[in-house]
Parts: structure tokens; sequence; C-alpha cells
């Protein structure tokens, strides 16, 4: 009992601590360009955390979240449009409820077509609802304006108690604002009886039916609350960017949240806030870096679907147990080893692929390529024989030392039986 | 003589060409235990999924306490007041054990797909969830998934899941199958204790399940009950005999 209450004792702490974290982070970043990237995180953040209210808690694999957060999104430009033309009475604050009403409509017009089953057939219905709205604001032009998108400015309306949301830290804020509120209750959800009865069907659809459930309503009401909340970070979205294009609900950004979802961990609340962070914060930085950023977030993928199918917030959990028993240093050692055995390999992986994008798109640049804090000559065929060997020898260090990490937790499972779930 | 609770009439089921159930007709009078007994193939469990509303029969009617199931959803059937469990274990895995009884609870209770309320604080399911949970004896392990229960435990759960909405029908399938003499002998005093006051259908293998447990029995072969009556009756009826212990005896 002791244990449960200090470990909830400890999460309440962590998240009290990351919501001041959000609040302070504009005093302690001051730089313009990171309160930008913030913004984008904080939206990417809600959108995430709702697609997991379908796949991790209804156990819902959809292929077309972002329709939810696209036409939202659509719709707050042309209320936040009426509002700068003094046709609606509203503050542009609240826009993001609007929006999110706006993504609970559509969940249910396209949630009643597609949770009649769950499985692959819901997968496959939820891809073709989105080639089908992608496909339709490309032609319905007055509403999604084609390829350029459809503008709004913020700053239109009028100021609500001075805050007319001129200045990209009061976006900011109110992107904290909502995105608290949003998390607060997406994690509520999880706890009410339509929550667990989600949880339930996820698990079992069948011996639900047996329990006064239809699995199909359940489904339903977690698809629509799932696209309210989609809805809030695609208003969010609109006052952010103030504008909106067609690539905003296509398929790649379905499977963008989809990816950041499964690799910071679908099965945990906290994952897909991870998950949201990390991706993007590996578009915004590596984008600008190397133009190979796509294959690394596809091999990360990879690598995580592989190995930790858990996702990132998986591998904290698993570490929690030996942090509890104080038997974690145990594994510093391995880690460290194997660790530096994988980044020897990762290093030789990645000079391959950089040198490779570089004779191909920069070819014109010249042979030389600016690799890690080293010149290099891709015209020379040593360069590329040694970016092969550390390939080669990384991979084997990393293959010779990776059952010393087995062998450590092995260790660790049979010490306390107890206390390892 | 009271009214029954569950009546079949004619109730036939067919898959392609094959007739599985031909024809059958029963009435289980309420607050008793009834068994439904057979070799293998008899047709027992789809007898199940007919009145549990899993299979659509292909003929017939189903009535509980005097209203019509026939072709209803299983969660129509189960809001009437008609509880079930399953011959393989049939959790729901990755819950704990107390959420599963909490899940099992709710629609009953009437939080139904209530959104704005606390599952934990719902004061009337959690009394009815420690009330089941001390039933099926697993308290002690209510914080643990589902999934990663022992045999045993998991048929307790299974059984405490199809009890704690409250349903006054349950039917029980195969109940003990797979279990130790001992763990048969609890999971009869567990039967026995949970479906006091509720009328019980099971399918059961165990023999001495049966005759300690039920009412009365029926004995299902190749889709048509052959005949009906306490378990001395059964004992001594040639048609089963033939049919069906005759076999057994060999058997053993």
């Amino acid at each position: 009992m002791t244990s449960t209450f200090t470990s909830r004792h400890t999460g309440r702490i962590v998240w009290a601590a990351a919501i001041v974290l959000a609040l302070l982070l504009p005093e302690l970043v001051a730089s313009k360009t990171a309160l930008t990237k913030m913004c984008l995180i904080g939206i990417t953040i809600v959108f995430a955390l709702s697609y997991n209210v379908l796949l991790g808690q209804t156990g819902l694999l959809s292929f077309g979240h972002a329709v939810y957060f696209g036409l939202s999104g659509f719709t707050a430009i042309h209320l936040i449009n009426l509002i700068g033309q003094h046709q609606l009475p509203i503050p542009v604050l609240l826009v993001p409820l609007f929006a999110g009403i706006t993504g609970a409509f559509f969940g249910l017009l396209f949630g009643v077509l597609s949770t009649r089953r769950h499985g692959t057939a819901f997968a496959m219905i939820s891809l073709a609802i989105a080639e089908l709205v992608a496909a339709s604001s490309l032609i319905l032009e007055s509403f999604f304006g084609g390829e350029s998108g459809i503008t709004t400015d913020r700053s239109n309306g009028p100021a609500f108690f001075g805050i007319d949301l001129a200045s990209q830290l009061q976006v900011y804020y109110l992107i904290v604002g909502w995105g608290v509120l949003s998390a607060i209750a997406m994690y509520a959800y999880t706890r009410t009886p339509l929550g667990r009865m989600a949880a339930a069907v996820r698990d079992n659809p069948e011996r639900a039916e047996f329990i006064g459930y239809s699995s199909r309503m359940v489904r339903l009401l977690s698809f629509i609350i799932s696209a309210f909340f989609a809805g809030i970070a695609g208003g969010l979205a609109a006052i952010n960017y103030e504008i909106m294009t067609a690539t905003n609900l296509s398929t790649a950004a379905s499977g963008s949240v989809l990816i950041m979802v499964y690799i910071g961990g679908a099965g945990f609340f906290y994952g897909p806030i991870i998950g949201a962070i990390l991706i993007s914060l590996i578009q915004l930085s590596l984008s600008d870096i190397t133009p190979a950023w796509l294959l690394y977030l596809g091999l990360l993928f990879v690598v995580t679907v592989l190995f930790a199918p858990a996702g990132i917030a998986g591998l904290v959990e698993r570490h929690i147990p030996p942090l509890r028993a104080g038997m974690l240093h145990r594994l510093i050692p391995p880690y460290l080893l194997s660790g530096g055995a994988g980044l020897v390999f990762a290093a030789g992986v990645i000079a391959l692929l950089e040198m490779n994008y570089h004779i191909t798109l920069n070819a014109h640049e010249g042979p030389l390529l600016g690799l890690f804090w080293m010149k290099v000559d891709t015209g020379q065929p040593m360069a590329w024989v040694a970016a092969i060997i550390v390939t080669l020898v990384g991979f084997y260090l990393f293959r010779r030392t990776w059952p010393i990490v087995a062998n450590a937790w092995n260790d660790l499972d049979s010490r306390q039986p107890g206390d390892l779930r | 003589m009271t009214q029954p609770a569950l009546v079949l009439a004619d109730l036939r089921k067919d898959f392609g060409k094959a007739s599985i159930i031909r024809g059958v007709s029963l009435s289980v009078t309420a607050g008793e235990r009834h068994a439904i007994i057979g070799p293998n193939g008899a047709g027992k469990s789809t007898l199940f999924h007919l009145i549990s509303g899993r299979f659509p029969p292909s003929g017939g009617t189903v009535s509980l306490h005097g209203r019509d199931i026939t072709r209803r959803s299983p969660f129509a059937i189960n809001r009437q007041g008609l509880a079930r469990s399953f011959q393989v274990s049939n959790l729901f895995p990755r819950l704990s054990v107390a959420e599963n009884i909490r899940c099992a609870v709710l629609w009953s209770s009437g939080h139904r797909y209530c959104f704005w309320r606390w599952a934990d604080n719902l004061a009337d399911v959690s009394a009815r969830v420690e009330d089941v949970l001390a039933q099926i004896g697993l308290k002690q392990r209510r914080d643990v998934l589902a999934g990663v229960l022992t045999y045993a435990e998991q048929r307790a759960l299974e059984i405490g899941i199809a009890i704690a909405g409250g349903a006054d029908v349950v039917l029980l399938d195969e109940p003990t199958a797979g279990m130790s003499r001992s763990e048969t002998s609890r999971a009869i005093e567990l039967i026995r204790e949970v479906t006091v006051g509720k009328t019980l259908v099971m399918v059961e293998h165990d023999m001495s399940v049966v005759f300690d447990l039920a009412d009365r029995i029926s004995v299902l072969v190749y889709g048509e009950i052959i005949a009906t009556g306490t378990a001395a009756e059964i004992k001594a009826s040639k048609a089963v005999q033939e049919a069906y212990l005759g076999t057994v005896e060999t058997d053993d």
C-alpha cells in the first residue's frame, strides 16, 4: 500500500512539475524561434493524446485521425474570419472549444460508419474516410481554399480582457491553457465508467456485450470524444498558424500522429506526450541538418516496433521496479558498454546514409561533406571503406555486448520476483 | 407452480446443411438449478449461444420471464437479466481482477455510458465489487491483471463476471472443466453460494458435479433433448443409459 501511495504521489509531483515548466518555459528560453517551436509541440501533444483515446484506450487503429484535426482547423479559420467581420460575438480565445465541437460532430458522422467494426475493418474504413476527405478538400474550394489553403488573422477579433493574441507569447499561453485542460479531461475520461468500458471493449469486445454493453456504442462514444480533442488541437493550430491547408488533414498527417503515439507508448497515458515532444523535436531540428531526416524517423519507428513495442513509456515503466528496489545501478555498466557499441554502429550507418544522400542529391556541391565534426571526401574510396568498417565493427560489438544487458536483466528479474510485475 | 424463468420452444440451429440443434424445447422454473449434459458435439455450447444471443437461431423461440428474447443482441438479453460464463475463459486480460468485476457491475448499477463521474468513487458499484471479490475468493488478487491469473482463478473470475451484474438467470458453460478434484469441490461450493435465489442453467461434463448441484437434468444428444428429470429419474432412464451413460460406464 505504501508503494502505491508513493507512486501516486510521485506521479502528481511529476505532472505538477511539467505544468509549471510549461508555464515558465518562455522565461527560461527567450528566443522567438524556440517559442514558435514550443507552440507547435503543445498543439501536437493535444493531438497525440486525442489519438491515444482511440489507440491506447479503445484499441482502435485509425489511419485518418488528421481528418478531425483538419476539418476543425478549417472551421476555426472561418470562425475567426467571421469574428473579424463582427458577425460572431465570441472571443477568439474560445474558438478551440467550437473547433472541438466541430470535431465531435464529424466524429459522430464518420464514427457511425466506422465503429460498427473493430480491428482491420475499422482501420481500412478510417483510411477510406481519410482519402475521401482529403480528395474533397481539393474540390470544395470555397471551404478549403484549394491548394493554397485559407488564411485568417487571429488579432482581428476584439480584445478579451486585454488579450488580443497579437503576440506569440499570448498564443503560447492560450495553447498551454487549452492543452492542460484537455490533458486533464482526457486523463479523467480514462477513469470514468465509459472510459473503463472502453478499455474492456479494447481487451475483449465480445465479452463486453455479455455484461450489458454494446461494444459498438462504446467505440462510437470514445471515437467522438477523441475527435472532440483532435478538434481542439485543430482550433489551436488555426489560431497559431493563421492558415490551414489540405496537408493538415492528409493521410501523411494521420500517419505522423500514429508514429508519435506508437514511439511514445500507447499503453500509458503519458506515452503520447513523450512521443509528440520527441518526434516534433526531430522534425524541427533534424530537417534542418539532413535531407535524410524522414529516413531516420522511419528507422526509429521500425526499431521501436521491433525492440520496444510498448514504446518509450514502456521502457520507462520497465525500469521503475528495479529503481524502487534500489538495483538500477546494476544496469548502468551493461548499458554504457552496449550503448557505446550501439553508438559506433549508428555512427557507421549514419555516415553511409549521409554519404549516399550527398553523392545522389548534393553532387553539385562537390565531394566534401560535413559529417559529425569532420569533413569527409565522398570521392575517396577510403572514406567509404572506413564507414563500412565502422558499421561492421559497431554491429559486431553491439551483438557481443547485448547479451550482457540481457543477463543483467535476467539477474534482476530472478533476484526480486515479488517486485517485478 | 412457479412461473418458468426460461422457456425454449422448438429451438433450431443449422450451420449450412448441418443441423446442430434440432428442435429443443425446455422450461426452466425460476430458482431451479438445471444441468444440461450430453456427449461431446451434442450441441450444448451452441444451445447456450442461441439462448444468450451470440448466434441467432434458425427457428423456434427463447423467452425470459415470459418475454420473447429470440434474435435479440447479447447486450439486450443481458439487460433483461440473463448472464453467462464461457467454456474457455473469456476475460478482460489487461484489466485487473477488480476492474473485470467493476465493468460487469457498471451497466446494472445504472452508470452505463457515464463519462462525467469517477468510476472509483461510485459507492454502490465499489460495494458490489467487494462483495463479488469476497464471494469468488479473489480479494487478495484484486490488483493482478486477469491475463496472468492461474487457471482455477480465471475460472472463478469467469463466474464472478457472470454473476456480478445481478442477473437472475445465469448460464454457466462447463464451470469446472479442467479442474483438479479439490478445485472442483471448491467450485461447486462457489456456484452453490453465488446462485442462491437465482435460476441456474449449466453445461457440465463431470457427473458428480451434476448430481451434486442440479435439481433437474436434461440430456442433449445430437441436438435433441432425449430426457429431462431429477438425478434419480435420469439415472433410471433406459434411453439415457443407451445413448449416453452407457458409454460413460465403459469409459470408466
